[in-house]
């Protein structure tokens, strides 16, 4: 992958020189960064909680087949009516069907992540119709031509200054904003409220599904999306197949370990819970479609399973030092950050999905904060391995280290080649410490000094002096 | 009755840091402690596995068995690959169906401490007795914070240590960049992760930057000298032996 024009290692690059991306970047993570500590530290029984969380999604995972049975009879019990897609193409063509059949061509949208990675909008946009996101950040993105960069703030790499300007060429012509905050949120208030009051077909993604109810549960924090899930009279929302939980009562643990993780409040702003459909409350018709798209291939590998636990909260984004300094972006993916680096290349095929394995110093911050407790360091190494085994892969570096493993895997061999070495070593001496050194070690000296070679090795020592 | 370890210093500290396991060997003998360096000692396989040759690691882990599933209690001067051992080591002799080998390793894994975890945890020490009078840094390591959860072990032997003064380093949890092969897979991310490390360990006005792993530390230091800031690096094995008969 050396070289190569696709790939976490050439899509970061011109990133991490980017300086106002950047200080954007490094306020904004540092800032949730902070905020989550202090409202996880007030909690006594985080780690139970987070225990719990865990225990509740591996339950689900264990057992998915019955509970998606369940929450199909529950969900219709109370009226909705459940599609299943086996994949993002039969997503789509679900959602649009359903559009065309109520002779629309405009929808709203509450932020959904699944619906991006389906390529919902692209869909509908070829077809005829117009998906307008309602979600600030979301209609910031859309209105830039754009693409997310963080799961929870899409545009986490614009400043309110780019923003301004963006609302005056777009929604706001002819108007004058300060960027001040409140000054933007307003002009986006009165360009999306026409919208909330004439659209009457709404799209919004699943934060979780209820089985044993067939209760929709959507968080978020604009009331956008509570807007967009009574107002209009049809309801579609999308769903991948792992978001269920089984019962209400584990829905609270989520809502207790979700809104701490993900913007480090102590609750989320705007909860919507809704099961089916109610006369003269909210939608007259309300569709569910629960969308495969190889999760049931993941949930088939024993350790990268673990990733279908993820609640989406984004904590992983804040901490990770990669992350940090690349932005979204060069993820290249829906799912950026530590978790994108193992759902990606699970999920999709593309060969910049490949290279996401590797794009971790697997310093285990993510993990660690993980509300769920994937062990996200665990995925990685074993996607490593995994997308070698399919043929991802350089064949003078697969050289490279069964060479190395044949001299370490005897103690008598790797004496000899320290021999060797050591006899060698008036040539290494003769290396220049920095400048232009071939393959690796060039790599290692563009920014850093080698370190200097002893005058003996640990073990020639002891023989000599038995550790005297 | 005489406590006896066997030392496992590492490929990496073997051929490139001796000093650090010439230090481990020091203050474990002051503390009264048998050392033994079993010289069929490779490497512990944690480069093919992060590198994604998981399997090309399996005859490293067999040869690590047999070296030193006589040993007593291993002591490893390595946090990453003390880290490497306990999670990856029993997944890895399964691999092999070998039911010898899967006892063995089974029974070895508990019995491998790193160095500092040994002193404070097995031989209950907090002072060595050193003395090393300068600024110092720590820098918890990943693997030591993260995987080991030692923290403390270093802080109280450090802290022990007459005439140190330990400051406070802003950000230190935080990853240095380093990451095996992703400092060279990965090279300007790498790099970049570094130049905030190196730019809190300055504004600490430090003589010294200690942690538990070399591998991180060699990082660390290729940018302390490419940018003549005139810190230097050190293993906390290194400072503990100061001071110490033996020691430097």
């Amino acid at each position: 992958m050396a070289g190569s024009r696709v790939g976490f290692p050439y899509t970061s690059r011109s990133r991490i020189e980017d300086s106002q991306l950047r200080a954007n970047l490094r306020s904004a993570t540092t800032a949730i960064r902070e905020k989550r500590g202090r409202v996880v530290a007030e909690k006594a029984d985080w780690e139970d909680l987070r225990l719990k969380g865990e225990q509740i999604r591996r339950e689900v995972l264990s057992n998915l087949d019955s509970y998606l049975v369940k929450l199909e009879s529950s969900v219709e019990k109370v009226g909705g009516v459940v599609h299943w897609a086996v994949d993002a193409s039969e997503a789509n063509q679900i959602v649009f069907s359903l559009v065309r059949q109520h002779g629309e061509s405009e929808v709203v949208k509450v932020k959904s992540l699944t619906t991006d990675e389906m390529g919902l909008n692209e869909y509908l946009s070829q077809h005829g119709v117009m998906a307008h996101e309602t979600d600030l950040a979301e209609l910031i993105i859309q209105l830039a031509h754009d693409k997310p960069s963080h799961i929870l703030v899409p545009a986490i790499h614009k400043n309110r200054s780019e923003i301004r300007d963006l609302f005056q060429r777009t929604i706001s012509k002819g108007t004058s904003l300060s960027d001040d905050p409140a000054v933007l949120a307003e002009a986006s208030r009165l360009y999306l409220r026409q919208k909330f009051l004439s659209a009457k077909i709404a799209v919004s993604g699943v934060n979780f599904a209820v089985a044993e109810t067939g209760t929709i549960c959507v968080v978020e924090s604009e009331g956008n999306g509570r807007m967009c899930l009574t107002l209009p009279k049809v309801l579609i929302s999308v769903m991948g197949i792992e978001k269920i939980v089984p019962t209400l009562d584990d829905l609270a643990v989520f809502l207790e370990l979700l809104p701490r993780s993900s913007t480090g409040e102590r609750m989320n702003p705007y909860t919507s819970l809704w099961s089916g459909v109610h006369k003269g409350d909210g939608p007259e018709e309300f569709h569910l479609v629960i969308m495969d798209n190889r999760r049931s291939a993941v949930l088939a590998d024993p350790v990268g399973r673990q990733t279908l636990h993820c609640i989406r909260c984004s904590a992983c984004l804040n901490v990770c030092p990669v992350y940090e300094r690349s932005g979204g972006h060069a993820y290249d993916s829906v799912y950026p950050g530590p978790i994108g680096a193992i759902l990606s290349p699970q999920l999709f095929d593309s060969e910049s999905s490949k290279s996401l394995p590797w794009a971790s110093t697997l310093c285990g911050a993510c993990y660690e904060v993980c509300p769920v407790r994937i062990n996200i360091p665990q995925v990685l190494v074993h996607l490593r391995e995994k997308v070698l085994a399919e043929g991802h892969q350089s064949r003078s570096e697969r050289f490279q280290f069964a060479i190395l493993s044949a001299v370490l895997s005897s103690g008598a061999r790797f004496d000899l080649a320290l021999w060797v070495i050591s006899r060698l070593r008036f040539l290494i001496d003769r290396f220049p410490s920095s400048g232009s050194l071939p393959g690796l070690v060039g790599k290692w000296t563009e920014a850093r000094e080698l370190p200097e070679l002893p005058k003996e090795t640990f073990r020639v020592w002891w023989r000599r002096s038995r550790g005297h | 009755m005489t406590r006896s370890v066997s030392l496992f210093v590492s490929c990496f500290n073997d051929t490139l840091y001796p000093n650090t396991a010439r230090a481990a060997n020091v203050v474990l003998k002051s503390l009264g402690v048998s050392v033994q360096f079993p010289e069929r000692q490779t490497c512990c396989g944690q480069i093919h596995v992060n590198t994604g040759y998981a399997s090309m690691a399996v005859p490293l882990v067999r040869n690590f068995v047999n070296t030193f599933s006589g040993a007593e209690e291993i002591v490893a001067i390595s946090g990453s690959c003390t880290a490497m051992l306990r999670e990856h080591y029993q997944e890895l002799a399964n691999r092999t169906n070998d039911v010898n080998l899967i006892s063995k390793t089974s029974e070895l894994v508990p019995r491998v401490f790193e160095f500092s975890e040994y002193l404070t945890d097995v031989l209950g020490v907090s002072d060595v007795g050193a003395t090393y009078p300068h600024r110092v840094s720590y820098h918890p390591t990943c693997h030591s914070l993260r995987s080991l959860h030692i923290y403390e072990s270093a802080i109280k032997l450090l802290s022990a240590v007459r005439g140190l003064q330990l400051v406070d380093l802003a950000y230190a949890e935080q990853c240095c960049g380093f990451g095996g092969t992703f400092s060279v897979k990965n090279s300007p991310m790498s790099t970049a992760i570094l130049a905030d490390k190196v730019a809190n360990i300055v504004s600490a006005k430090v003589e010294a930057v200690v942690a538990l792993d070399n591998s991180c530390l060699m990082h660390i230091s290729g940018a302390l000298k490419r940018n003549n800031t005139g810190v230097s690096v050190m293993h906390v094995a290194e400072v503990l032996a100061h001071g110490l008969k033996g020691g430097a």
